[in-house]
């Protein structure tokens, strides 16, 4: 059959078009009516300044390049910039793509669709909650879960069950394959929240996107720029950078410390010293320079001082350099293979270390003030704090820091003392320490056979509780007890030994002022069992290697010393960092390190060209 | 003596559609050689691929075709779904089989309104067009834009369907079919029509095969090739309907096979809205975010049929961020090059523009 068949030719066919004649037009008559778009419409953006974090997200995705990213004159707190999307209505397609990604879901399109306008700045438009024409126009396409282009959840870490874990000290998160990080790296949307957020000023987004390009090489080189022990810090790092990770607005942060564990993972110590001394920063420094404590601030400005050509001496007390991260922190978390690595590195730069020499009894400070041209202090908190309560002074009342680095010198075979193991232990204090105590114990109970028996008491509430919020759940894990809310009250005693801890409940901790002021129910009191109690509320300084004669000249605060902007303090010569300058943090210290290393360099040429 | 006289037909005329233009070289009234002027489109779509990820493209690609841009999204789709290895969800199929369907209907409207313009018939333009407007309104409810979706995403579809919007395409659908004894008596049983097309633009079998015409060209020469039968993609394979055939071979028997077809739109759509399961619509191509989506190493040649006939994307991918290489096989090109230069002699001046239409010349495939 042909087609020519199917219809007949007509000559009043078309007629029928007639009766149209008096059918209402189907067009509508525009301005007078107004024709409302469809639910999901992708109309002009809408964006909530509140929730935004200045991301740029948006504008990374921008096909067109219409988003721009303006900067704003408002205040911010860390994790958010002071920046906001403008988008250039000219270049935009309205695809949508700025809202699926947005990492806070601040930004969204409306149903309002006519813009007209003799302005054609109007056009280049920094949208806010109200709308291009400010009256705040029905929300029309936003993001689900379908058109989402994060991935919020987080590749996972290979982990040790709780049960296995607790039964030695092995380093229990395996880190990540290449496959692994790769894919994690993939997450990351370059937005560097994380630089203002991460005191050392990582440039976090460049080593990951190296991870990403499977560059460990560069991505080692990034690391290395602002951070010299990254195997330390790869594994016990606050990584104050994943939380102001701007996945982490909706999903998971990337694993950001993970990430850089897994960097030095992968390569030999050998090639990354080799790495490591090929930083742009070498200059040609003649200084030389003392370092009171072989911490993290120590280490770190030897390994920055030596590059700028300086020669270094670390003055370290124990048998081992690395201070806190040595004879602190549990070798599950961090193992000595770990930071001797990092510390390595560090020496192959030419820092020598004097091992066994402690400032003060060995050396005085005047004399090296004598013998180097600047000495730079970084001996930290190791000095543990005491409740005070009634009976704290018992023998079976132990200090965190002491029974950390016994445990830690003997699991090394420093020491041949073994720890003495409770059959039940109460730990006093809710932060990162307390948890080191109490897990460490935990594993040293089930290494003697012993049921795990270990009790964690605290002021914060479990909300509050200062500790990782991994490291509580893993601690759960592993078989520990929380009696939050409790404040200590005096160590029950039986024949002279510990028999428990009687607490009464804290009602708050901070006052509305926000300082520490606990406030105690007197009326709610119960007791805790157990035959050893740590106490873990805090370290503190110990200046006694200090002269007086410096000590007058130096400010401190609040048990802090007060140093400028380059880690200086008021003697020219002397140089602080680490805890004792910010408090207990690595990376603090790390930064500090930094800091002070690039100010003693400027003095040491000041001092020369004088 | 005759004197030859040279024409320019486009970029900016109306007979012309888009941005092209086509030399027209003229005896009379008789054109004796025609040469095809590209370049005034060009914004080179397949170098600007090469620079954008795998999901940024997505606001590129659809500009390749202005009245039927979903066939490059999922024709896209499908090719990095392949490299990747992404199984898409099945409602996801179904959902772009309603996206394509709806964008046939809409795009064969457009050309029979063609063929009212070029043939100074407006009343039949106006018609298809305010009729086109209707699916740009469920377009609008299903995707958020009315031309330019962006809508079918490599891994499945951005958003699932709105809420009874199945009774709204069912209404359109019936509402269409009521007005086919109109567009009959208007179109295809109209004397002027009839007397302008049949036997205009003849393309032979031969022709059609040897520069590569396919879509209702080729099936207006009595061979049924269309990929949704050959090598059905999505869920053609689930359906039932036919692939009308001429022998034919002239312009009323291409635009009449798209009528048809029209209707073949029709009673698939019924079938899907029948048959469409629940479940999920979207599943990653790759992990990580959009800006990071890998596509593993890899060639694929994917196509699908258009409502103007074979429409392919072959992907090369390095295995990186962006795509290495892309090529677009335009379903018009065939005819729009080799057939403007080779077979539009002969045609009468008045009759060029209604050739074009008939034949489907679409610049921007031709011009990519």
């Amino acid at each position: 059959m042909s087609v020519y068949d199917g219809f007949k030719k007509t000559f009043w066919g078309p007629t029928v078009a007639w009766k149209r004649l008096f059918t209402k037009p189907v067009t509508i008559r525009v301005p007078q009516v107004y024709r409302e778009a469809a639910e999901r419409y992708r109309g002009f953006h809408v964006n909530d300044w509140d929730k935004c974090s200045g991301c740029g997200s948006c504008a990374k995705i921008c096909p067109t390049d219409a988003i721009k990213m303006v900067p704003v004159d408002i205040t911010v707190d860390i994790g958010k910039k002071a920046q906001r999307p403008a988008i250039d209505y000219g270049r935009c397609s309205f695809c949508g793509m700025c809202v699926d990604i947005c990492t806070t879901g601040s930004l969204n399109m409306t149903r309002e669709y006519i813009h007209i306008s003799d302005d054609p700045d109007s056009f280049f438009f920094l949208p806010d909650e109200t709308g291009i024409h400010h009256d705040t126009p029905p929300i029309g396409y936003s993001r689900d879960e379908n058109s989402e282009l994060l991935d919020l959840e987080r590749v996972e870490m290979e982990e040790l069950p709780g049960e296995e874990r607790v039964q030695s000290f092995i380093e229990f998160v395996k880190g990540f394959s290449r496959e692994q990080a790769i894919a994690e790296a993939a997450r990351c949307v370059d937005c560097e929240l994380c630089i203002d957020a991460c005191p050392a000023k990582m440039d976090i987004p460049r080593y990951i996107e190296s991870i990403f390009k499977n560059d460990t090489k560069e991505g080692i080189e990034w690391m290395y720029r602002t951070n010299p022990l990254p195997s330390v810090c790869g594994r016990v790092c606050t990584h104050k950078c994943e939380t102001v990770c701007s996945i982490g607005n909706r999903g998971e942060p990337v694993a950001i410390r993970w990430l850089k564990r897994y960097l030095m993972d992968q390569e030999e110590t050998e090639d990354v010293i080799k790495y490591a001394k090929e930083q742009e920063i070498v200059k040609k420094g003649s200084g030389r320079v003392a370092i009171v404590g072989g911490g993290p601030a120590g280490l770190s400005a030897a390994y920055y001082l030596s590059l700028m050509g300086h020669s270094v001496t670390i003055y370290e007390s124990k048998e081992h350099a690395g201070g806190v991260m040595r004879y602190g922190i549990p070798r599950y978390r961090l193992p000595d293979e770990a930071l001797d690595a990092d510390i390595k590195i560090i020496e192959a730069l030419g820092v020598k270390i004097e091992y066994g020499k402690t400032v003060g009894r060995d050396i005085t400070i005047e004399h090296l003030h004598e013998k180097f041209d600047a000495v730079f202090l970084g001996t930290g908190f190791m000095k543990g704090r005491s409740t005070g309560v009634k009976g704290a002074d018992s023998e079976g009342v132990l200090m965190a820091m002491p029974l950390l680095e016994s445990i830690r010198d003997y699991l090394r075979g420093d020491s041949s003392k073994k720890p003495e193991v409770p059959e039940s232990l109460i730990v006093i204090g809710g932060g990162n320490v307390a948890m080191d105590v109490a897990r460490s114990v935990a594993r040293l109970q089930k290494m003697e056979g012993m049921p795990v028996d270990v009790k964690v008491t605290c002021l914060e509430s479990s909300d509050e509780m200062p500790a990782d919020l991994e490291e509580i759940v893993e601690g759960r894990e592993e078989g520990i007890k929380y009696f939050p809310s409790r404040g200590p009250k005096e160590v029950s005693l039986k024949d002279g030994k510990v028999h428990g801890l009687s607490t009464i409940a804290c009602t708050a901790v901070f006052d509305n002022d926000g300082r520490f002021n606990p406030r105690f129910d007197e009326s709610d009191e119960s007791m805790i069992e157990g035959r050893m109690i740590v106490e873990a509320i805090g370290q503190a300084p110990d200046y006694g290697y200090l002269p007086e004669s410096i000590r007058e000249k130096v400010q401190f605060i609040r048990g802090r010393i007060l140093v400028n902007e380059k880690g200086q303090t008021d003697l020219p010569w002397l140089f602080a960092g680490g805890d004792i300058v910010n408090g207990p943090d690595i990376i603090h210290g790390v930064a500090d390190g930094h800091k002070a290393a690039v100010g003693i360099d400027e003095y040491l040429s000041r001092e020369v060209k004088l | 003596m005759s004197k030859e006289v040279k024409l320019f037909l486009g970029p900016n005329h109306p007979g012309m559609h888009g941005n092209s233009s086509v030399h027209l070289y003229v005896e009379g009234d008789t054109v004796v050689r025609a040469r095809l002027v590209p370049g005034f489109l060009h914004r080179g779509f397949e170098k600007l691929m090469e620079r954008r990820g795998w999901m940024q493209n997505l606001a590129l690609i659809p500009r390749i075709c202005v009245p039927e841009p979903d066939i490059n999204e999922a024709v896209y789709a499908m090719a990095v779904e392949a490299l990747s290895g992404t199984e898409v969800p099945e409602r996801a199929q179904w959902i772009r089989m309603i996206i394509l369907e709806l964008a046939r209907i809409a795009s064969h409207l457009m050309a029979l309104g063609g063929v009212g313009g070029s043939t100074g018939l407006y009343t039949i333009s106006h018609w298809t067009l305010a009729d086109r407007d209707r699916i740009l309104d469920i377009f609008e409810k299903i995707t958020g834009a009315r031309i330019y979706h962006m809508y079918i995403v490599p891994g499945g579809v951005r958003k699932d369907l709105p809420e009874g919007i199945e009774s709204e395409i069912v209404e359109f659908l019936d509402y269409i079919e009521s007005r086919s004894d109109e567009f009959e008596n208007l179109l295809l049983k109209n004397r002027i029509i009839r007397t302008r097309t049949e036997g205009l633009a003849l393309l032979t079998r031969e022709e059609a095969l040897e520069i590569g015409v396919t879509g209702v060209g080729l099936r207006a020469t009595g061979l049924p090739y269309d990929i949704r039968k050959i090598d059905p993609y999505a869920k053609y394979d689930s359906v039932v309907f036919d692939v009308p055939t001429a022998t034919e071979g002239d312009a009323f028997a291409r635009f009449t096979l798209k009528y048809y077809e029209m209707k073949q739109s029709i009673r698939i759509l019924r079938q899907v809205i029948e048959k469409m399961p629940e479940g999920p619509v979207n599943a990653k191509i790759s992990s990580g975010s959009a800006l990071r989506w890998r596509v593993p190493e890899g060639t694929v040649y994917t196509h699908i049929e258009s409502s103007r006939g074979e429409y392919g994307y072959f992907v090369v991918s390095d295995g990186g961020e962006k795509p290495y290489r892309i090529n677009v096989r335009g379903a018009s090109f065939p005819q729009g090059l080799y057939g403007v230069e080779r077979l539009l002699a002969g045609t009468r001046i008045e009759d060029v523009a209604l050739w074009l239409t008939t034949m489907d010349f679409c610049p921007p495939e031709i011009d990519r």
